[in-house]
């Protein structure tokens, strides 16, 4: 199963890569939120999978059952989710900043920082 | 002196630091008297290392230190011998005088603590240098003396030309000194020993070794940009835009000896070999003669006192190259001599500057009346430059001829060139000590004093040919230099006298010493102030005979130099101002084609690197995974799903309008969540639901207010290509991942916390005790990372941009 899902996975990073590749910062954050869910699906089978059985210790149980998925990929997961989404969050709304100032979301016109016809620097001491 | 003494030594060596940081405080409570205090710590520095005389003077060497890096058997240890004595005394004994003129020269300068500082500083780093016995304390406390010099160069730093220089000769000995480091690595591995004492001993392993000659020129280019020779002696004229003490003190009675003190260090490990015998006089002999030449061509004091330093370097080079007894000799003696008269005569040229208001000797003259002391110390001072008896200066260059007279055509061509160069060199000399004083009274524009005080920092002495012409300065009364001043100028030339008329008491206690450390076998000198008729001393009359014929031709000297080198036109001084700006427009350039300003080309980059670092190792090693098989096991629901989660993430990129790319993302994550559903991890479904929820729902808020055009831009070869860094990456993940679940499953983690979840944190819920309790404080810095982005958030919606205020305008007067 795990590599079946492997292909899945490199699916889903090629997918992510192949818009934020893009021009535009609005596919570039769409992409931003896909690589979020590649990168949890590789940590998620990196891990191995199971069928159908959560890690909870039953009652009576001092320990999971051999059956059980692993906790720990989960665990770290859980966290990746949450992180990630308040990142997708903050690009959107800079993205939305970006755009009220600069009236556009090419990133070729957004050259503030670096413009294209920067003066050379002083030759002076 | 003793071992116990090892302390004290450590301490005096360090004594100078300690009171650098102290001389800006010291300057602002007592003002230019802090020159006083502060002299006292070389004075006694002076003092305690005068106590080791006896013992070097009976042929010891006074070795001592502490471990420093034992790993790698580097010490901090020092060398006392018949060779770093002399300068130690010259060092500490020179700039406690020169502290003293410099509290009078700088009076009233507002950064004249600093000044201090640097002097300390720099004087620290010397007496570093020749104490030092390990390479790599060597090394350091040589980029040291190049660091202060920098500082020194450039301390009027309001000046574009004080800049200039202060970052020429810091590339130029600074370079030096990385090449210095190179070779004192390779002799250290060509050797096995890091430590001057003990190198000697190696010396015949070190020069039948097939690296000698790469070492020998990677050190050489450390003593020689130190030393300024030519071709690299371009920055020493150049460093005269230093305040004038500095230029007494670093630029010709110290740190451009080091250069030549490294290849005395040196001599009985590397020289004594054709190499060594062929590059040392040559150099030495063409700096000799371009000095002279080009010192002629000057009307600056400094300058020409700056180009007779660059000769005299030369000819002390020429000399160690030599190799032969007469010969190192006559280094000793003349490095000696050189410091006194030299150092001399830069205080002179200060003090006529501080007092006469320029240095142009064109406009110099009849100061003798105003200024007998001046004047008294400048004719000590170049009488002994001009080789004459009984000064020191006539010891050495007695001993020079006698060293190099013979017949052979090698002789005779080094004997012209010492000859000519000793001849310039006396005519210049007169004209820097001579000129200023006699003839006519002129109109000169007057003194400097109090000026500082009041004037920006370029009102500094010696930029002086301004105030002239303004008018305004006239018809001063010019009188004697301020005691402070003198004192320097007057203690070394009668220094130079005396070492003259008691040759035997200064032969016995400094020069036969270091002739035999440098030598590394017991010499004793004999020549005494008293002409006698010989080969060397019909030289002599020569030398001066040419030396007053130039002096009285000066001006049309100045001339033909000055025609000469312009037919040249090019020299390497213009070279560095070439290669700096080479160095700049092509750094430009460069930065140009990295950082295009293209966000495109960044993410591109930083995909490749990925992409090729995932595939590669695999293909250099070739650990390719086994390809998967398909899940026969697997349900038809399952694979649907993932059908659902491809179909979606297609979606997105081909959707033709926002809200179908909207919706395809929401899709593939709710596809992702029931892929976790499937696979035992509710907890993650659950989030991945929310989370994917919230996702749709701020995306729609935002791409419905915005004009924006979703579908993709890209055609053609920008797809492809893109579309081919993209596949590379995804077939990297999945290879990788691959390989990842075909190597047996390392359960040590899992099995921790499968066992203790509920028998220590209490709960049966292994992913939330993970989360809560075992790795809590992860959690706890998630928290903090969501709250601060909401903030983010919230401060980024509620900012409203007024107008047509630039967002990259950062300037707080515009904004306010």
């Amino acid at each position: 199963m795990e590599g079946f899902m492997a292909v899945v996975v490199g699916i889903f990073f090629t997918v992510a890569i192949y818009l934020m590749l893009s021009q535009y910062i609005i596919r570039i954050l769409l992409g931003v939120a896909i690589l979020g869910n590649a990168v949890n699906m590789l940590l998620f089978v990196a891990g191995r999978v199971t069928r159908e059985a959560p890690p909870i210790i039953g009652k009576g149980a001092d320990m999971l059952p051999a059956t059980a998925a692993n906790p720990l990929p989960q665990a770290l997961i859980l966290t990746a989710i949450v992180i990630s989404f308040s990142f997708f969050a903050f690009l959107l709304v800079l993205a939305y900043r970006a755009y009220q100032t600069l009236k556009t979301d090419d990133t070729h016109q957004m050259r503030l920082a670096e413009p294209e016809d920067a003066p050379p620097p002083p030759l002076g001491y | 002196m003793a071992a116990h003494d090892a302390p004290y030594i450590f301490l005096a060596l360090i004594a100078p630091f300690l009171a650098a940081a102290i001389a800006p405080l010291l300057t602002r409570a007592l003002g230019h008297w802090a020159a006083l205090p502060l002299a006292l710590v070389p004075a006694g520095i002076f003092a305690f290392f005068c106590r080791a005389l006896p013992d070097v003077q009976g042929g010891q060497a006074l070795t001592g230190g502490y471990l420093w890096v034992p790993s790698f058997n580097v010490s901090y240890s020092w060398l006392i011998d018949g060779l770093s004595l002399p300068f130690v005394l010259l060092i500490s004994g020179i700039c406690a005088l020169i502290l003293l003129y410099s509290g009078g020269y700088l009076k009233g300068h507002p950064q004249q603590g600093r000044f201090f500082s640097f002097i300390l500083m720099f004087m620290g780093s010397m007496l570093g240098v020749v104490v030092s016995d390990s390479f790599l304390m060597l090394f350091i406390y040589w980029e040291l003396t190049s660091i202060t010099s920098f500082l020194l160069i450039g301390f009027d730093h309001s000046r574009e030309a004080s800049r200039r220089a202060a970052i020429q000769a810091l590339v130029v000995t600074g370079g030096g000194g990385l090449a210095l480091l190179g070779g004192l690595l390779l002799v250290w591995n060509i050797t096995g020993v890091s430590t001057i004492s003990l190198l000697i001993e190696y010396a015949p392993a070190l020069k039948a070794s097939p690296y000698y000659f790469a070492a020998l020129l990677l050190i050489l280019g450390g003593a020689f940009t130190k030393s300024a020779q030519f071709p690299f002696h371009f920055w020493l004229p150049n460093a005269m835009e230093a305040p004038t003490p500095v230029s007494a003190y670093l630029h010709s009675a110290t740190m451009v000896k080091a250069g030549v003190f490294l290849l005395m260090r040196l001599q009985p490990a590397l020289g004594d070999t054709p190499a060594w015998e062929t590059i040392l006089p040559v150099f030495g002999g063409v700096t000799l003669l371009a000095g002279t030449v080009i010192g002629l061509r000057q009307t600056d004091l400094k300058l020409m006192l700056a180009y007779t330093t660059v000769a005299s370097l030369g000819l002390l080079v020429m000399m160690t190259g030599f190799g032969t007894p007469h010969a190192l000799e006559s280094a000793a003696l003349y490095l000696i001599a050189h410091a006194l008269f030299k150092g001399t005569l830069f205080m002179v040229a200060g003090a006529i500057d501080h007092e006469a208001g320029t240095r142009d000797i064109t406009r110099l003259g009849g100061l003798w009346r105003a200024m007998p002391l001046t004047f008294a110390a400048a004719m000590l001072a170049a009488l002994s430059m001009g080789g004459l008896p009984p000064f020191l200066g006539f010891l050495a260059k007695e001993e020079v001829y006698e060293a190099l007279v013979g017949t052979n055509p090698r002789a005779l061509a080094f004997t012209l060139a010492a000859v000519i160069g000793n001849g310039l060199m006396f005519a210049l000399a007169f004209a820097v000590a001579l000129k200023p004083f006699v003839g006519p009274q002129r109109d000169l524009p007057g003194p400097h004093h109090g000026a500082a005080s009041v004037a920006p920092p370029s009102a500094l002495p010696g930029i002086s040919h301004s105030r002239g012409e303004n008018g305004k300065a006239h018809g001063h009364h010019i009188h004697e230099a301020p005691p402070l001043m003198l004192t320097g100028p007057v203690v070394l030339a009668l220094a130079g006298l005396a070492a003259g008329i008691f040759s035997q008491a200064f032969h016995a206690t400094f020069s036969s010493p270091m002739t035999s450390a440098i030598a590394h076998e017991a010499r004793e000198i004999t020549i005494s102030a008293v002409p006698h008729l010989s080969l060397p001393f019909a030289l002599s009359l020569v030398t001066i005979a040419l030396g007053v014929v130039v002096y009285f031709l000066l001006d049309r000297a100045r001339e033909a130099a000055a025609a000469s080198l312009e037919a040249i036109g090019w020299g390497p001084d213009q070279g560095f101002d070439q290669a700096m700006r080479g160095l700049i427009k092509g750094a430009h350039v460069i930065t140009r084609k990295i950082q295009t300003g293209r966000l495109e080309t960044y993410i591109m980059v930083v995909f490749i690197v990925i992409a090729a670092t995932l595939l590669l190792p695999m293909a250099i090693f070739a650990e390719w995974p086994s390809l998967p098989v398909w899940p026969a096991e697997a349900g038809i629901h399952e694979l649907v799903i993932f059908a659902i989660a491809v179909i979606g993430l297609f979606a997105v990129v081909r959707a033709a309008d926002r809200l179908t790319a909207i919706v395809s993302l929401g899709i593939q994550g709710f596809a992702v969540a029931l892929i976790y559903m499937l696979y035992g991890a509710p907890d993650l479904a659950f989030t991945q639901f929310m989370v994917e929820t919230l996702s749709v729902v701020i995306l729609a808020l935002v791409m419905t207010r915005l004009d924006l055009q979703p579908s993709d831009h890209r055609h053609g070869r920008e797809m492809v290509k893109d579309a081919l860094i993209a596949l590379a990456c995804g077939a990297g993940f999945t290879l990788l991942l691959l390989r990842a679940v075909q190597v047996p499953f390392n359960t040590s983690l899992t099995e921790f916390f499968s066992q203790w979840s509920k028998i220590v944190a209490h709960g049966s819920n292994v992913v939330n005790v993970i989360i809560v309790d075992f790795r809590g404080t992860d959690t706890l810095g998630e928290i903090a990372v969501v709250t601060i982005t909401g903030l983010v958030i919230l401060a980024l919606i509620r900012i409203r941009v007024g107008g047509d205020v630039k967002p990259a305008d950062n300037d707080p007067e515009r904004s306010a």
